[in-house]
């Protein structure tokens, strides 16, 4: 790792080495999130360590954050791949787990954000604060690459620093009193930002489940769509299409239901459209493309897997004016004083980088680096295929969730591991409903991936 | 659709906020709109304004409209105008360069923010009082940062904030549930705690008559004041939170700012690592108002009641509420401290700092009562007797600046103008004449000349 242990000598030249280390894996390996050091001091679990002659504050700790039940799926899962290192030194180990993007982002973007970079040293070129929703020109941009013709307009669109910023910013906008649903399973920030908020009950160890929300079951048996005859009614649906982690991609038939579904309890879904882009088939790209849904939905989505911004940070939420509370006051109010209250902005470089994303040359260059992964995604699917396996999703999104009937997980994600030295995502940290899958992503270099599938082939042949 | 009924309110005794200003945030839906089933945050509704600085904007481009050939100066929200050292920005560009490369591209990085960049904080500007870079979370910025520390501590907790403070610390703490209603009355919400800070204190809160809360925010050199506590004031500040076993929130964003000795971190007082967290930004430091940089430390000797290490907690919602600060900033960061760009920073910062210093010279020349502008790019002027949105309107209609109302930052700002000491060097000079002209002229509302 690299550590700058002398500030006194020209950190300019050699800062932006240590900061591109060349590292020697395709992944975290020097950002884990836990550091390794003072692992005993953050742990993963909610157990708290008494310390008898240490100095206590008389502050309670927040209840409803002593309810999580472990880590953040993902810091877990960069935990147990760092462990497996220390005990694998020599391992050439191939993360297929945590959703990172791997390939350089295209010339066209970069060099965009550099050159706002460099104008930020010049008197015509420095901008201070921006607005909190988003700088005009990208707001634009976003509303007419993705919701043109859907009646969605600029200032529909709040610009931020991720999809995962934004869940809880609409959570801080919720507040506690609300119930929500999520699909089961699903991206563990809705689940987990709603008991941060306040809005569940306990954990029930028995159905692992948090009291108080909706968990929608989708396996492969209802085509990874919920029988909503048969879910309660809660004021906020989250709704991932192209899902995250089984890949499955909403029908328009199916999404009309979901509209009417909310339309007829009142309810608002949060639809997050992050993977829209990787849609091979037919299917709607935006929840917008049904009618009715401004009045009934909120849409999240990012440039993380589309422009490899995982680091850089960015995306959006579309608020449309017509979604309005129970007394009528619109959504989209309260959710811009949170943004100018609780938030400051995308950063302006960041931004940038967006327009560019959004020029003719920039939308072309972005195809193609999704292009790829779709590529990496067609391969392991085959692969699995190939070995027997009930495989879903990889179509429309770079997830692959592939079935071990019968089997925890995590013990499947550790033999995976331990053999193979590939990190995966057991589908249990998505909640119950994820119980024997796997989510194999396909994000990483194309040698990497075969290589992995090699491997796949070898342990399960 | 919907339509907005207009607050009728006109006056309201003692005016905190022109109401008038704002049409009422009650709506009434009209025609065959749907309204949704499900019910707006309550703690949203007891928010009585916009927030602050986006009302200030607001004002301002009103007033171009009206005026639109106004050379408008603004002094209002502290935004930095002056270019980053470009060391620091050829930083920047390069690793967004980099990351077009197979070598240099990066994915998502650590959530607490980049090891080295982490490191060289801790020994920038905790060597002395020993924090780790294990501590140090870095951010997109304080704002963010204020509420995601509201959500680590929930709604059940008490606060307590300075009297005049930075908005956000009240608002945020309404918008997470720890509040009780707004009193028009004092201009205050129930539920929190106001320590009053003016000439007659020293700007520091008298604490003997401080009820017991269990968080207190905490901002030096202060925002809006621009007061810096003294070693011996934050003494009894880290005492009495320790007695009543709270823990401090210490806003130092504008440590840099500091010319005397008065202390940079509330680490440099003793035992402060068990009852503080300290925030600070790169916004005011470096310019990066709109690059986005921060970063929060939570020691590890900070524990709940239970023993639970605060921390522990931080960590987990920086980990799922957040996903890091851009890596690009954060190269940035990195720079900036650097010895040749600490250096370079240093030299825009004392450039603030001379500016801060005119526009103290210029009102006390005017007999006005002014206080900070010497440890902070703020200066705090005093119009005993007035509405300070009445001044703020008054000084906007005669000399096109914007300045910043004091009751915007509560109650005991009511008489107070904060005017930010950012800008171009020739419009800090060109306001200050204008200034002058306009209290020279001895208007109606200004006679508080002594």
């Amino acid at each position: 790792m690299p550590l700058m242990s002398d500030l006194s000598t020209s950190m300019i030249s050699s800062s932006s080495s240590a900061f591109l280390a060349p590292i020697s894996f395709n992944s975290r390996a020097q950002t884990v999130s836990v550091p390794v050091k003072s692992i005993n001091i953050v742990k993963c679990v909610a157990t708290p360590q008494e310390q008898q002659t240490a100095y206590k504050t008389n502050v309670s700790r927040n209840a409803n954050i002593a309810k999580l039940q472990a880590g953040y799926l993902f810091p877990e899962v960069a935990r147990r791949r760092a462990a497996h290192l220390l005990k694998y030194p020599n391992a050439q180990v191939i993360s297929l787990g945590i959703g990172d993007t791997t390939e350089p982002i295209p010339e066209v973007i970069t060099s965009a954000m550099a050159k706002r970079s460099r104008a930020l040293s010049t008197l015509e070129g420095y901008s201070g604060y921006g607005a909190e929703q988003g700088e005009k020109a990208l707001r634009a941009a976003l509303a007419s690459t993705f919701y043109r013709k859907l009646g969605i307009e600029d200032d529909d669109i709040f610009v931020s620093d991720g999809a995962k910023c934004d869940i809880s910013r609409l959570q801080v906008v919720f507040g506690s009193n609300v119930s929500m649903a999520v699909q089961d399973p699903s991206y563990p920030a809705y689940v987990d930002s709603s008991v941060i908020m306040g809005q569940t009950g306990q954990f029930q160890k028995d159905v692992e489940k948090y009291a108080n929300i909706e968990y929608m079951r989708c396996t492969p048996e209802n085509g990874f769509f919920p029988d909503l005859s048969t879910v309660a009614r809660t004021d906020i649906i989250f709704f991932c299409s192209p899902n995250n982690p089984t890949g499955a991609a909403a029908t328009r038939e199916q999404l009309i239901r979901l509209v009417q579904f909310a339309k007829d309890n009142g309810s608002i879904i949060v639809y997050d459209s992050a993977y829209a882009l990787y849609m091979l088939d037919d299917n709607p790209r935006s929840i917008f493309e049904i009618p009715g849904a401004k009045e009934v939905a909120i849409e999240t989505s990012s440039f993380s897997k589309y422009a490899g911004f995982t680091g850089v940070r960015l995306g959006w939420t579309v608020v449309p004016k017509q979604l309005l509370f129970s007394d009528g006051f619109p959504v989209a109010k309260d959710f811009n004083r949170i943004v100018c209250t609780c938030f400051n902005g995308a950063s302006n470089i960041a931004q940038a980088g967006g327009l560019a994303c959004l020029s003719p040359e920039g939308l072309e260059a972005m195809q193609e680096v999704i292009g790829f992964y779709k590529e990496n995604t067609n391969i392991i699917v085959d692969t699995f295929n190939s070995l027997g396996f009930k495989v879903y999703g990889g179509k429309n999104a770079p997830y692959v969730w592939v079935h071990f009937p019968g089997q925890n997980s995590w013990d499947v994600f550790s033999e995976i591991l331990e053999k193979t030295h590939i990190v995966t995502t057991p589908g249990s940290g998505f909640g119950p409903g994820g119980e024997g899958f796997i989510r194999v992503s396909a994000f990483g270099h194309r040698e990497n991936v075969l290589e992995a599938c090699r491997r796949f082939k070898q342990l399960y042949n | 659709m919907y339509k907005l009924s207009a607050c009728c309110s006109m006056t309201c005794g003692i005016s905190f906020q022109p109401k008038m200003v704002l049409p009422s945030l009650r709506v009434q839906k009209q025609g065959n709109g749907h309204c949704t089933n499900v019910p707006r945050n309550v703690n949203l509704e007891k928010l009585q304004n916009n927030y602050l600085f986006p009302e200030i904007s607001k004002r301002e481009l009103n007033h171009l409209d009206k005026y639109p050939n106004a050379r408008v100066i603004s002094l209002g929200i502290g935004d930095t105008t002056e270019p980053i050292p470009q060391k620091i920005s050829l930083s920047m560009a390069n690793y967004a360069c980099a990351l077009s490369t197979a070598d240099g591209y990066r994915g998502y990085g650590a959530e607490q923010g980049n090891q080295a960049l982490r490191k060289a904080i801790a020994e920038t500007f905790y060597k002395d009082v020993v924090i780790k870079d294990t501590e140090v979370f870095v951010s997109d910025g304080s704002q963010c940062d204020i509420s995601r520390l509201q959500l680590l501590l929930g709604s059940k907790v008490t606060i307590a904030v300075q009297d005049p403070s930075f908005p956000a610390y009240i608002d945020s703490s309404v918008i997470i549930g720890q509040a009780g209603d707004y009193q028009d009355k004092t201009g205050k919400y129930q539920n929190i705690e106001y320590m009053l800070c003016g000439p007659e204190n020293n700007f520091f809160p008298d604490l003997a008559t401080t009820p017991r809360t269990d968080i207190i925010f905490f901002c030096s050199p202060n925002n809006p004041t621009g007061h810096a506590a003294t070693r011996t004031q934050l003494k009894q500040l880290v005492r009495f939170a320790r007695d009543n076993g709270s823990i401090i929130i210490f806003d130092s964003a504008y440590a840099a700012y500091i010319t005397d000795d008065s202390p940079k971190s509330i680490f440099e007082i003793p035992g402060a690592k068990e009852v503080a967290i300290e925030i600070s930004s790169f916004s005011k430091f470096a310019g990066f108002t709109g690059v986005r940089l921060g970063w929060t430390v939570v020691p590890e000797e900070l524990l709940f009641s239970s023993g639970f290490p605060v921390i522990n907690d931080f960590n987990r919602i920086v980990c799922t509420c957040f996903n890091g600060a851009s890596n690009i900033a954060q190269a940035g960061g990195l720079a900036c401290l650097s010895s040749e760009g600490f250096q370079a920073i240093h030299s825009v910062i004392d450039y603030y700092k001379e500016n801060a210093k005119i526009l103290v010279e210029t009102f006390a020349s005017l007999g006005l009562k002014v206080y900070g502008g010497v440890n902070a790019p703020y200066v705090w002027v005093h119009f005993p007797g007035s509405n300070s949105w009445s001044v703020f309107t008054e000084i906007l209609e005669k000399t096109h600046i914007i300045t910043v109302p004091g009751s915007g930052f509560g109650p005991a700002g009511a008489e107070y103008i904060r005017i930010s000491a950012f800008g171009h060097r020739e419009r800090i000079i060109e306001a200050s004449r204008r200034l002058e002209n306009l209290f020279s002229k001895r208007e109606a509302l200004f006679n508080f000349v002594e």
